[in-house]
């Protein structure tokens, strides 16, 4: 079973200091993607998204506190590396991102060129020559006509520089690629664009990917697997056929009945009140003070039920899915 | 909380334009070192539109083709090169100062990003309590009644809690929230929203549009929405413009946009904005190529047709397409429909 898993989470934890107490961005956790998948992880802002994949990929920020759990790319456990091994073994190499608002990422006084090349010269100890060929291949991957190497990120539009953000993450051909929020600050067409660009990638390159975003409408069009978040922890994670036609959570529900729809006539709701604070998150289901069906179980924590690949992490499944 | 989004106003209309814009131009100059002219930019090339008290119109298109010019042009923060925009029976931009102050009151403007539009040093109550001040209330007891109406209209309540709270204490729907307050205190006919909800988080943006609407509707405004979101437009406008480089090139009800799509450019818009369905994986979406042209040398004829595929040649690129009229007041600016009236 384990190796046809590209990544292993197991209770993972990213807690943040701050004078007002730990924020408990990541808290506990849990899930795995099979090799040339998409999983998809949606939720309001502050729900610890982000986090998530900065936890993934240990780019951790100053007041970083408590950060544990185990992560196994393929068949490494990564978070007992040291962060020196991680650098040269790991970040880039077989995982790599594509950070939020990736426009704005580049380094504004290199040629871009130089830019998607240097991951090959880091890692790689290849010279510039062959580098560089390895950029131009990429650009021609992604749609970047190649004499766009020796531009500078100002003379792109925003849609050209996110295709050279990701041909960046690309480069060196990792096994994984963690998209944050790829396609939030661009137009509609541009948006449509890359997703056809990452569906092509994702059957030519057979890489795996995990997405972050909070746009469930576009995430659709790459999402195999639908994980959700909510409030630092994982409450559902279902197939996507599954999810978007009848997801089990709650939370997942409320989540889908918001998005305005261009082809039905349904109207869209919205969940009323706002997610908690991670300071001080509430005890047993985070997600109890918002939920309409509510009962007296909900102030414990609820456990994980498993529904084959799927599962869910709401007390409603009692007796139903397998606990775990 | 479950008003209806679209309900269409049971009012009956006066049949004065509230705001009316007359083959509208807006060209930025372009400069080389400083002073020497090398060209315009035409951000807005010819629009003409009429708005009546209680409709609601979205403009709708991708960053770049104009949207926020023409707003910027109907609160007069531009100055039209062209054309002219009347508002009221009077022309906005020969305004004298008293005048100004007047139509100043009578338009509202909710921004995009609510954070940036809010000063972070001042509390909830002096952000609401500015434009009352500036239109002269000197009562402060009047000051106050009004706040407290206006914030419990935007559902801002209980009232006290929220009062003496700076921006930052704030979520990101509340603050737009203060800034659809702050639009609305001085009672305006007229409301422009750019983008209100683009900023927000999408659980608590159709709650935001569901407010936008009621306000809409209790007060008989007139309201403008600027978007590139056709899903949201929708909800909340009965009558939809399509934007392209700087120019309307469709114009139509919600439901004919939607079922009687005519401009290949709206056709790609619709086909791009995805509905959550698991199908769309194995699907690789229709995108015209290519990017839209440069302002400062647009295409000859139709401004899309570089990019459209049932372009015809010796037509498209060198005549621009008039409005043809396909009946329901829908308008189409494209050579195809060339059988139907002017």
């Amino acid at each position: 079973m384990n190796e046809e898993k590209v990544i292993r989470i197991q209770d993972l934890k990213l807690h943040f200091i701050t004078t007002k107490g730990p924020v408990q961005a990541v808290d506990g956790v849990n899930f795995d993607l099979t090799a040339n998948k998409a999983v998809v992880v949606v939720g309001e802002s502050g729900c610890g998204k982000t986090s998530l994949a900065k936890a993934i990929l240990r780019l951790l920020p100053r007041n970083a506190g408590e950060y544990s759990g185990k992560v196994w790319l393929k068949d490494i456990e990564t978070m007992s590396l040291s962060d020196e091994e991680y650098r040269k073994k790991i970040r880039w190499v077989r995982m790599s991102m594509v950070p939020q608002a990736a426009m704005n990422s580049l380094n504004p006084v290199l040629r871009v060129g130089e830019q998607v090349a240097e991951p090959m010269i880091v890692h790689y100890d290849v010279n510039k020559h062959e580098a560089f060929d390895q950029a131009a291949k990429m650009f021609q991957n992604v749609g970047v006509p190649v004499d766009f190497l020796t531009r500078y990120p100002f003379e792109l539009s925003g849609g050209m520089r996110q295709r050279v953000a990701i041909a960046m993450s690309l480069v060196t051909g990792p096994d994984l690629v963690i998209l944050d929020e790829p396609t939030s600050a661009l137009d509609v067409l541009t948006q449509a664009n890359i997703f056809n660009l990452l569906k092509r990638i994702k059957n030519e390159l057979q890489t795996s990917f995990i997405l972050i975003t909070h746009d469930i409408s576009t995430s659709s069009e790459l999402a195999d697997i639908v994980a959700v978040m909510y409030a630092g922890q994982i409450v559902e994670v279902s197939g996507s056929h599954r999810f978007f036609s009848n997801p089990r959570h709650p939370y997942s529900a409320k989540l889908m009945a918001s998005v305005p729809r261009l082809r039905t006539k349904e109207e869209p709701d919205f969940i009323v009140g706002r997610p908690p604070s991670l300071i001080n998150p509430p005890k047993g289901c985070r997600f109890a003070e918002r939920c309409s069906k509510r009962f007296e179980k909900c102030s414990e924590e609820p456990p994980i039920y498993q529904f084959g690949e799927d599962w869910v992490k709401c007390w409603l499944y009692e007796g139903e899915g397998d606990q775990k | 909380m479950t008003e209806q989004l679209s309900t269409k106003t049971g009012i009956e209309q006066p049949e004065i334009n509230i705001l009316e814009l007359n083959e509208l131009e807006v060209y930025f100059e372009l400069k080389k070192f400083g002073f020497q002219h090398a060209g315009y930019v035409r951000a807005v090339d010819g629009v003409s539109m009429k708005l009546r008290r209680g409709e609601t119109i979205a403009i709708v298109g991708e960053s770049g083709s104009g949207k926020t010019s023409l707003m910027r042009t109907i609160l007069r923060l531009n100055t039209p090169t062209n054309g002219t925009v009347t508002f009221d029976g009077q022309v906005v931009n020969a305004l004298n100062a008293t005048a100004l102050k007047q139509f100043r009151h009578k338009v509202g403007y909710v921004q995009q990003d609510p954070y940036g539009a809010m000063p972070p040093f001042m509390s909830v109550r002096s952000i609401l309590e500015e434009p009352l001040k500036i239109s002269g209330i000197k009562d402060k007891e009047e000051r106050y009644q009004r706040v407290v109406k206006v914030m419990e209209e935007v559902k801002m309540t209980p009232v006290e809690e929220f009062l003496h709270k700076f921006p930052h204490q704030l979520s990101g729907g509340q603050q737009q929230r203060i800034v659809i307050a702050r639009a609305m205190i001085l009672n305006p006919v007229l409301l422009v929203a750019d983008e209100p909800v683009s900023m927000l988080d999408a659980s608590v943006r159709v709650e935001i549009l569901k407010l936008l609407r009621n306000l809409q509707e209790t007060h008989n405004l007139a309201v403008i929405y600027i978007t590139h979101d056709l899903a949201t437009v929708r909800y909340f406008s009965e009558y939809i413009f399509v934007m392209y480089a700087g120019q309307i090139i469709e114009k139509a009800t919600e439901s004919d946009l939607i079922n009687h799509t005519a401009h290949p450019y709206t056709h790609a818009l619709l086909a791009a904005t995805s509905d959550p369905d698991p199908k769309n994986v194995d699907e690789f979406q229709d995108v015209p190529p290519g990017e839209p042209p440069s302002l400062v040398n647009p295409p000859e004829g139709c401004r899309f047709h570089p990019r459209c595929a049932h372009m015809i040649a010796g037509k498209c690129d060198t005549t621009r397409p008039p409005d043809f009229d396909l009946g329901n007041s829908h308008m189409v600016a494209c050579w195809l429909f060339e059988d139907k009236g002017v």
